[in-house]
């Protein structure tokens, strides 16, 4: 099959999301420093603000929605062996997600929208935020309905047969998507762009807060998707060996997209417009979306097990020495699940209804995502993209021991990076401050050695950071050509006699409405049944 | 189709850990008590100095006929009002946090004081100061600019020395 458009069509997406990538890196370098407050001349709190808001937006919104759309699209083609469904179509959504991104990133770098990534009403940023932000999500939609075609077309071309697990799971994040991303819409189109415009005066902004709830979890699954579909479907291929199950994977792809979504209050706990029994509702909602992680790192460390194992590995913990550690893609499995240890564990304690009220809001919190999102989750990307950019541009890889080199360096920055960013939280830092100024003199002065380690561990990750992009470049403007293709694992046990509610999503989208219509029906319908009071729109 | 008894038995366990911590969560919340701050009570915040109870004489620490004590604080861009308060160690406290422009959040550090404050809502949040000192009660949720700079001070001091303060007037050094 010719799949030079597709290829094409992937690169591009990755292009945005990886210059999206870098231009974030080097701005939370700068952020890291300018906060310790130990280099005065660099202190202002106008452009820190205006970087903190873009940075939020480049690694939150823009790497992760342009990488999760170039890898469903390759994904889609090549594990169903069809061509990119209308192409047209597809590019559209491609200009209309990166006019969305410009336009946003003007008033963002111009620091006339620092209200940071989640927007935080009743304050109000340039409107080009917010309209640049709706087209974004927009072009989202484009990608989410040309997945769902493609499975679609595969289905019916291949009745009663499993869908391959990649594409189910690139389906199941499509179709999460499309659910999340209601939430935010709903406070975008009727809340914020009218209010940024002047349309209304006043806006409810505890509405804002419920209705960004409803995104503000799932979006998390929605980038966290593409790493858990390379640890399934990808990395055992790379170690040598097969997957341990394939049924119990599309179970915990299901479980990830019909329980992330009810539970987004785990968010709110210390809101004080929500009431108990709807926060202790969605923290039990939050411990079930834990269990398909828990059946996630079971059946991923035994599928290594198994290459390891075939590789000759012997004893107890002899297969982990056998796994080729010097494979980009398996080196990242490995250090993403070890972030993944520690950052659950963090994540345990901010889910925990009652204990979350010691870590939140503090520095602990950008800790913990920073491990979670820009840990585990974002090096499984950089997994991913040494393995596709050679099949996608058709040059081999520049350097694949820079490519290890700059795994490592990542794992060891991030580590070095949030772990006293935890511990600042714990010690009752405040997040998002852009300079220390409390006279509490005992208190602040325990900060500071936290802060000054943060800097190395800043300084480490912008150097990966760097290696990482001059790598995919050289591969890019290289002059050797490689020829191959994305090769998925096989299972070790065939799937036969899948049932249909594995392989089929009709269920789980009337589940999801019935689950959503509980977890935010009355909550949202509280807003216009109790008397509330408007906020008028702040500047920042 | 296939699963493997290994799985199926790490998914019990995996199902026991989740259903111990919601457990422990419920137990804690039905039978001790401990709940996040969640009162669903509306305020109109453009008219705080208008109202009965968040006017500026109001502010600070009030002492209840049973002992316990209600504090009410304004937040707004870049403070909390009452600047100073001092308050004591060992007694049931209510805090009442009401914003007068944007979102706002507090917390005491070392405490298990912190809400956040939404404009157009009354934050409350039932604690007991257990250790007397200085603390800091810091905003932690991004408000503009001088968010950095949005903080007081909270002095906790023993029970009789508070209600010896509390009679002079002393308590609330608005």
């Amino acid at each position: 099959m010719d799949n030079a458009v597709e290829k094409k069509l992937a690169l591009s997406h990755f292009w945005v999301a990886f210059g999206a990538f870098a231009l974030a890196a080097v701005m939370g370098l700068y952020q890291v420093i300018e906060r310790s407050g130990f280099f005065g001349f660099l202190e202002s709190r106008e452009v820190y603000y205006a970087s903190v808001s873009t940075h939020g937006v480049l690694m939150g919104f823009v790497l992760t929605t342009f990488f999760i759309m170039g890898f469903g699209y390759y994904v889609a083609t090549s594990s169903l062996k069809l061509p990119v469904w209308n192409k047209t179509f597809a590019w559209t959504g491609f200009a209309v997600a990166l006019l969305g991104v410009v336009l946003a990133a003007l008033p963002l770098l111009g620091g006339a929208a620092s209200v940071l990534y989640t927007f935080y009403p009743p304050m109000q940023g340039h409107p080009l935020l917010y309209i640049g932000a709706t087209l974004l999500v927009v072009g989202s939609w484009f990608w989410c309905v040309s997945m769902i075609v493609m499975y679609m077309q595969w289905k019916k071309a291949n009745p009663d047969q499993p869908v391959p697990l990649a594409m189910f799971a690139t389906t199941a994040n499509a179709i999460l998507w499309l659910w999340t991303s209601a939430g935010v819409a709903i406070e975008v189109l009727f809340q914020l762009i009218p209010l940024a415009l002047g349309w209304i005066d006043t806006i409810d902004p505890g509405l804002s807060r419920t209705l960004f709830a409803w995104t503000l979890h799932p979006i998390v699954y929605f980038w966290l998707i593409p790493t858990y579909t390379a640890f399934y479907c990808l990395v055992p291929k790379q170690a040598g060996g097969f997957l341990f199950s394939d049924e119990m994977a599309r179970a915990a792809f299901i479980i990830l997209v019909v329980f992330s979504l009810p539970i987004g209050f785990h968010h709110l706990y210390m809101d004080p417009g929500i009431s108990h029994g709807w926060k202790i509702l969605h923290a039990i909602g939050t411990f079930v979306v834990t269990l398909p992680t828990f059946i996630t790192g079971f059946t991923v460390i035994a599928s290594l097990e198994i290459a390891g194992r075939l590789n000759g590995g012997k004893g107890l913990f002899g297969w982990i020495a056998s796994l080729p550690w010097s494979n980009p893609m398996v080196l990242a499995i490995i250090l993403a699940l070890l972030m993944l240890i520690f950052g659950g564990f963090g994540g345990l304690v901010n889910a925990s209804y009652a204990m979350n009220a010691m870590v939140h809001n503090t520095a602990w919190v950008p800790g913990h995502f920073h491990l979670i999102f820009g840990g585990t989750t974002v090096i499984m990307y950089f997994g991913i993209a040494y393995y596709f950019w050679p099949v996608l541009s058709g040059k081999p890889l520049f350097s694949n021991a820079m490519a290890i080199k700059q795994l490592w360096t990542w794992f060891i920055g991030m580590s070095i990076m949030t772990t006293p960013w935890h511990i600042l939280g714990l010690l009752g830092q405040p997040r998002r401050i852009d300079s220390v100024n409390y006279n509490n003199n005992l208190l602040t002065l325990s900060w500071e050695p936290y802060e000054a380690v943060m800097i190395f561990g800043g300084a480490i990750l912008t150097y990966s950071a760097g290696l990482l992009i001059y790598n995919l470049y050289k591969t890019q403007i290289s002059n050797e050509s490689y020829q191959g293709e994305i090769e998925y694992a096989e299972p070790i046990h065939a799937v036969n006699d899948l049932p249909n509610y594995l392989n089929s999503f009709k269920i789980w989208n009337i589940v999801i409405a019935v689950f959503m219509l509980i977890a935010f029906g009355y909550p949202i319908l509280q807003h216009f049944l109790m008397e509330t009071f408007g906020s008028s729109r702040w500047g920042v | 189709m296939h699963i493997d008894q290994l799985e199926r038995k790490w998914a019990g366990i995996s199902l026991g850990i989740a259903g111990l911590f919601v457990v422990l969560i419920l137990i804690s919340a039905l039978f001790h008590g401990i709940n996040a701050p969640s009162h669903v009570e509306t305020i109109d915040s453009a008219r705080l100095h208008l109202s009965e109870e968040f006017a500026e004489d109001k502010l600070g620490p009030e002492l209840n006929p049973d002992g316990s004590l209600t504090v009410r604080v304004v937040a707004g861009r870049y403070g909390f009002y009452p600047k100073t308060m001092t308050l004591p160690a060992e007694t049931n406290i209510t805090f009442r946090w009401v914003s007068l422009d944007v979102l706002h959040g507090v917390h005491i550090p070392m405490t298990n004081m912190s809400t956040m404050i939404v404009p157009g809502y009354v934050a409350e949040v039932n604690t007991v100061l257990h250790h007397t000192g200085d603390y800091p009660l810091l905003c932690n949720e991004y408000c503009g600019m001088g968010h950095a700079h949005m903080w007081a001070n909270i002095k906790v001091v023993s029970k009789d020395q508070w209600l010896e303060m509390y009679n002079k007037g002393e308590a609330n050094h608005g």
